[in-house]
């Protein structure tokens, strides 16, 4: 086991990256404030959070610019920022029609293509985009070198794998050389792929009922001056992604459907020779292992204690209710370990209140950034003493 | 450059749509769409209400969209695929593949044999099919109908009472199923203005279609049906059926017993200590999950219907079962 600062030593970005619904948003904010508290100026990239998360940290609407978040709201919960904490909440398609007019050769070119129907479907829906805008923010502070380290929560796409693979497959169709060459009516290709293509095109326009060739025309068209800044920018993104500085968590839960998904979505950064730092498994159930087995006794000793037989019945059953569910979330996280072949699983419990404010990050930071002692607490279904370490701090 | 526009003459505006229709109940309807925020347990919600329907003797077949093969895991069934394969009596499933499913209408819109070779071998139809923003989700929505046609298109395709669908997370969910309304907006001629429009009319048919959406007991999935309810009145143009509100804990404990059990916990150590902080636990995230429930049920118009939480290790089809008895 390790805590997150362990993990993040060094380092210039975190990646949060998991499927939906496994808590991704909080966990990202929680590494930035308790990465903050240890004396490092941290910025969150976070889409869409959840209200109530957004107006405790005083964060207004979407927006894309970074906001210091004021440190009294944590420290009115006992947590000194030593550093500083910025969040910002990605605009996606603002940031892609911030980059079309960066690389638009002129205004007339930029126009062209914030008109274009393809490109307002691309960038409002087409999947991909929201992940390649993501990246794209992300490579833009880290370039500009404002922020000792940035903590991006990754889009809530239902695969995580989209996550990986979208920008490239953005690239790809902004390119389009496949089909370019095919539209030049009087270009070779065409002529070597002859009456096949023609065909081809002519059908499909036939069943689609509408142009969508002149569209995708005029995008590519519109596109054309832009090409190669895009792909060299694509280049360099993917080169930070790669980058010894840049670390991926993958987040998930305990059940056994995340738990595939975090074992899949790492083989896939490991095929990619993306730098995995380490999993963090939320809302585990705890304790486990410990308990098993001792509780024969446990229905008379609590009917002796609390002297109400059907009271005493109903916490027993509840307790093997819980006892069930942290043996399998102690099985799940066992089995993801070895398979991840790492030691750097964190677990974060099922706390008794939804975490969606400062006082729910504090909360959730006493785990992930836990010291040893209190990781043995931990296990023992102690909670960790609220005592924090305060050796951590540094800067790179 | 041409869009939809709420005042298009082939259209009522959405909300007066939703507001026009009669109800008939989720699952006395041809297509059932289940829809929510990642991690809700939609396809457990859509697998339970399958077995419900198919418990009611209706033929029944659960959809998923987006090949997670989520619904085979619960009845722990290799793969299904772009197949009907049959889970239990009365109840079949099949994944919906776009590229299956863009082939399958090819097949069923061109007729001549040589054209549709042409067309498969064709690396640029791949590419186009891929490109058209859109073109997946009508196809999935089209293959969708398909299944709930009494007279199928496909050969010996079976009939059924009920579609269900496990529709994509939210916001991926509302682009869903404006799709053919957006394409028939765009597409002015051919087979496929036509048929958009056929499909955007199934959608927004609340005698024949249902909408339920799944949340759960907290702050944000609350929120976000909330949302997602409003999205689909305005700018799908469809009313809600039912909300679950899923995985609720039961209440074990009054307000005087638990803070007993804070004494007990204080007091007591080892598996006494362990079980009245267990008890403890339960009983906070009871009162707040109720709270929350609470907000679900003033932010929403359509009526809310709770599930308890399943105390099992990993939800199987024993689990979605029970659940079935408790959708009513």
């Amino acid at each position: 086991m390790a805590a997150v600062d362990e993990i993040l030593a060094g380092k210039d970005i975190c990646i949060c990256a998991g499927s939906g619904g496994v808590g991704k948003t909080t966990t990202a904010a929680a590494i930035a404030a308790g990465m903050a508290a240890r004396g490092l100026k941290v910025c969150v990239l976070t889409i869409d959070p959840a209200k109530r998360l957004a107006d405790s940290l005083g964060l207004r609407e979407l927006g894309n610019d970074a906001e210091r978040v004021d440190p009294a709201l944590f420290e009115r919960h006992g947590v000194e920022m030593k550093g500083e904490l910025w969040a910002m909440m990605l605009d996606a398609k603002a940031t892609f029609d911030e980059l079309v007019a960066r690389q638009a050769p002129d205004e007339e070119a930029r126009d062209r293509v914030l008109g274009n129907r393809i490109y307002q479907q691309i960038s409002n829906a087409l999947a991909g985009s929201q992940e390649y805008m993501a990246m794209e923010k992300l490579f833009e502070l880290h370039t500009e070198g404002r922020f000792d380290l940035l903590v991006l929560d990754t889009p809530p796409t239902r695969n995580a794998l989209d996550f990986l693979d979208a920008p490239r497959r953005l690239t790809q169709f902004i390119e389009g050389r496949s089909l370019r060459v095919f539209m030049r009516p009087t270009g070779l290709a065409a002529r070597v792929a002859g009456r096949g293509a023609s065909v081809a095109l002519s059908v499909f326009k036939r069943i689609v009922g509408f142009d969508l060739l002149a569209d995708l025309a005029e995008f590519f068209n519109a596109f054309s001056g832009m090409v190669d800044g895009f792909q060299a920018r694509a280049q360099r993104v993917n080169g930070l992604l790669s980058d010894r500085r840049t670390c991926f968590l993958v987040v998930c839960g305990p059940q056994g459907e995340p738990v595939d998904e975090a074992v899949y979505f790492h083989r896939k950064l490991v095929e990619a020779k993306l730098p995995f730092g380490g999993v963090v498994v939320n809302k585990v159930h705890y304790p486990a292992e410990r308990l098993r087995g001792d509780g024969a006794d446990l229905a008379a000793d609590l009917t002796a204690k609390l002297g109400d037989a059907d009271l005493a019945r109903r916490v027993g059953e509840n307790f093997a209710d819980y006892q069930a569910l942290a043996e399998r979330d102690a099985g799940n996280i066992e089995r993801l370990s070895a398979e991840l072949r790492t030691s750097r699983t964190i677990r974060v419990p099922y706390l008794d209140e939804d975490v969606h404010d400062v006082a729910g990050l504090a909360e959730i930071d006493r785990y992930l950034f836990a010291s040893s002692e209190e990781r043995e607490a931990l296990a023992a279904g102690r909670p960790p003493t609220a005592a924090r370490r305060a050796d951590t701090s540094r800067r790179p | 450059m041409r869009r939809y526009s709420h005042d298009h003459p082939l259209f009522l505006p959405p909300a007066e749509i939703a507001r026009n229709r009669p109800v008939t109940d989720l699952l006395d309807k041809r297509v059932a769409f289940v829809t929510g925020k990642g991690g809700v347990g939609k396809t457990t919600v859509a697998v339970a209400l399958g077995m419900r329907a198919a418990a009611e003797g209706k033929r029944t077949i659960v959809c998923e969209v987006s090949a997670q093969e989520n619904a085979s895991r619960i009845f722990a069934h290799a793969e299904v695929g772009f197949h009907e394969r049959e889970m239990a009596e009365n109840l079949w499933a099949i994944s919906i593949d776009p590229e299956e499913a863009m082939r399958e209408y090819v097949l069923l819109q061109l007729k001549v044999r040589a054209m549709r070779d042409m067309l498969f071998r064709s690396r640029i139809f791949s590419y186009l099919a891929a490109a058209t923003p859109g073109l997946k989700e009508l196809v999935t929505i089209g293959k969708i109908w398909e299944l709930a046609q009494l007279d199928r298109k496909v050969k010996r395709g079976r009939k059924y009472d009920l579609v269900i669908v496990d529709a994509p997370a939210t916001g991926h969910g509302i682009g869903f199923l404006q799709t053919p309304r957006t394409f028939a907006a765009i597409a002015r001629v051919g087979p496929i203005h036509s048929q958009a429009q056929q499909l955007d009319r199934l959608i927004v048919d609340r005698e024949h279609t249902g909408v339920a959406i799944v949340a759960l007991p907290e702050e944000m999935p609350v929120n976000e049906s909330a949302a997602l309810e409003r999205d689909l009145r305005t700018d799908v143009g469809v009313a809600v059926d039912r909300v679950y509100m899923n995985g609720l804990y039961p209440e074990r404990f009054s307000g005087e017993e638990a803070e007993r059990l804070g004494e007990l916990a204080a007091g007591e150590d080892g598996a006494m200590r362990a079980a009245a902080r267990a008890a403890l636990s339960e009983h906070n995230r009871a009162r707040s999950q109720r709270a929350q429930l609470a907000r679900l049920r003033r932010r929403v118009e359509a009526p809310v219907k709770a599930l308890p939480f399943l105390f099992e290790p990993e939800l199987g089809v024993e689990a979605a079962g029970r659940l079935a008895k408790r959708l009513g």
